[in-house]
């Protein structure tokens, strides 16, 4: 295996974009990608397309050959390859350009994730998505994403005293966040109040405890850390790229209020980078719901389990605390566009250790994780990235 | 879902029939046909639940998939069986009543309907169980 960095990032704006298609979205993101690395679309060796839902949201498959015609390279005849596992799609399409690259079968590799979720129903839109639960013991019964993650809320609440405004703190921050990423789709200051008179979807749960529904795609370039320097001067290093997979349904957890997958994508990539999480100076995490954040944390080995809600409300995860958690806003305020999200989630990490993150830049950050789930916790995808090789 | 996918089903959704490991005596709801313990198959064979549990964790559903945005607000668990393992389920009891171990037994229910063909799925459902010396 071989060292591999990321040379070049991209990322079309998050939101709801109904005057831009799916494949416009990819290759928006993809061609930024390209121009930030500054190479030549024949060096590119192939293509890793992140999407969870083509067929419900775009009545599309077959997405890896759509990306590659549409980036003009259907005459190189790259291979191209669409990989999903639902909200992990665009994570796993990342990693699975790392190993292509560190195995040494490729050389420039692009990784991506789209997801075109408003050119559908919303009520189509929340039944795509249910199906990354199991349909047939949990979806049938009646769960969907926020009745899943509600449930682990309620448990966490009932276990560890935590509480709606600690829940909501987390909401707050992530929309402070976004007010300061010009691609993020919230970008406007929320209160704890915001949250809890908003409508309730799945108690304790309200809406501004839930992620929105997105269009957006993000995209990087990776190339082995050798040649790192020939396409840019701030390579960023990819230190460990981590995959773990735990039960499908929520109920066979053996704690429904921690994330197997997590905790095991974690440890390995905690050893593959030889860090542990104190090195760690800030992290993009998989904060589908406020639940799912303060759980992240915990299972990250950032804070012990049960003290991830009054480690959210103490500010310890904001800018310029302990361990800024989502500077981009997150999933929360910048978007969820399924597909993309783990994808955006090194974009920003990138973006922040170059320091070229603006006005959410954070000070002296050197090493940061990103953190993709897909369903309630069935596939887990870890990576740690630095600016030192 | 297609009605083939729901019929294979139905004698573990209306009898809470699962599995259990005759090797490992481990028991499995959902059903289950290779064990995740010995991670043998062969010696799974149908087990019946008696249908009596506890509410490991719920919340009350405002919104919902289309074949359940015409019940909500409904009340979705995750229920520890007796004889060990948990489901997904629905409870049907007061909002105000609902709290994590609670008692509950197995009842069967209309769970909902497909709404474009109108055809109507039932399954097991929970309600409190008020006087447990009588249940059993
Ligand atoms: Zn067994």
């Amino acid at each position: 295996m071989r060292d591999v960095a990321i040379v070049g990032v991209g990322c079309t704006e998050f939101g709801e974009l109904w005057d831009r298609s799916f494949r416009e979205l990819f290759v928006e993101a993809g061609i930024s990608a390209i121009e930030d690395a500054n190479i030549q679309g024949g060096e590119i060796d192939a293509l890793y397309v992140g999407n969870m839902s083509g067929g419900r949201f775009i009545e599309q498959e077959h997405l890896g050959a759509l990306i590659a015609d549409y980036a003009g390279l259907a005459s190189l005849n790259i291979p191209s390859t669409r990989v999903e596992a639902a909200c992990a799609s665009g994570g796993l399409a990342l990693r699975q350009g790392i190993v292509a690259v560190a195995s040494g079968y490729h050389d420039i590799v692009i990784a991506g994730g789209a997801e075109k979720m408003t050119d559908v129903d919303v009520q189509i839109t929340t039944d795509a998505l249910a199906a990354a639960a199991d349909r047939e013991w949990e979806g049938v019964m009646g769960a969907t994403f926020p009745g899943l993650y509600a449930m682990i809320a309620r448990l966490h609440m009932h276990k560890y005293a935590t509480t709606q405004e600690q829940l909501a703190c987390v909401a707050v921050k992530n929309h402070h966040n976004g007010t300061m990423n010009p691609k993020a789709q919230f970008q406007n200051e929320i209160s704890i109040e915001t949250v809890l008179n908003s409508i309730m979807v799945a108690d304790p749960l309200h809406i501004y405890d839930c992620s929105p529904i997105t269009d957006g795609a993000s995209a990087v370039v990776i190339a082995p850390a050798e040649i790192a320097r020939k396409y840019t001067d701030t390579p960023i290093y990819v230190k460990a790229s981590a995959q773990a997979s735990g039960t499908l349904a929520l109920h066979d957890r053996l704690d429904i209020t921690t994330l197997d997958a997590t905790v095991a994508a974690a440890s390995r990539a905690y050893r593959m980078a030889k860090v542990t999480p104190g090195d760690i100076d800030f992290a993009e995490v998989h904060d589908c719901f406020t639940i799912a954040e303060i759980c992240a944390i915990e299972d990250l080995g950032f804070v012990r389990k049960g003290e991830g809600g009054p480690a959210s409300l103490s500010g310890m995860t904001a800018i310029g605390g302990k361990i800024p958690i989502n500077p981009s806003g997150g999933l929360k305020a910048c978007g969820h566009p399924v597909g993309a999200t783990g994808v955006k989630q090194a974009v920003e990490v990138a973006l922040q250790l170059r320091g070229e993150a603006g006005r959410r830049q954070i000070d002296g950050a050197e090493i940061g994780l990103t953190h993709n789930v897909g369903g309630s916790g069935g596939t887990a995808v870890v990576h740690i990235f630095s600016r030192e090789k | 879902m297609s009605v083939p996918r729901f019929w294979r089903r139905l004698k573990n959704l209306y009898n809470l029939i699962g599995t259990r490991c005759e090797k490992c005596n481990e028991y499995y709801y959902p059903p289950r046909n290779m064990c995740p313990k010995c991670r043998r198959s062969g010696l799974m064979v149908p087990f019946k639940f008696k249908g009596f549990g506890e509410v490991l964790t719920y919340t009350v559903m405002h919104s919902s998939t289309k074949d359940y945005a015409k019940q909500t607000p409904y009340i979705l668990a995750i229920i520890k069986l007796d004889e060990g393992p948990n489901l997904t389920s629905q409870v049907i009891c007061s909002h105000k009543d609902i709290h994590i171990g609670m008692r509950v037994k197995s009842t069967f229910r209309r769970l909902g309907e497909e709404s474009e063909r109108g055809m109507i799925y039932y399954g097991t459902k929970f309600v409190p169980l008020i006087n447990p010396s009588k249940e059993f």
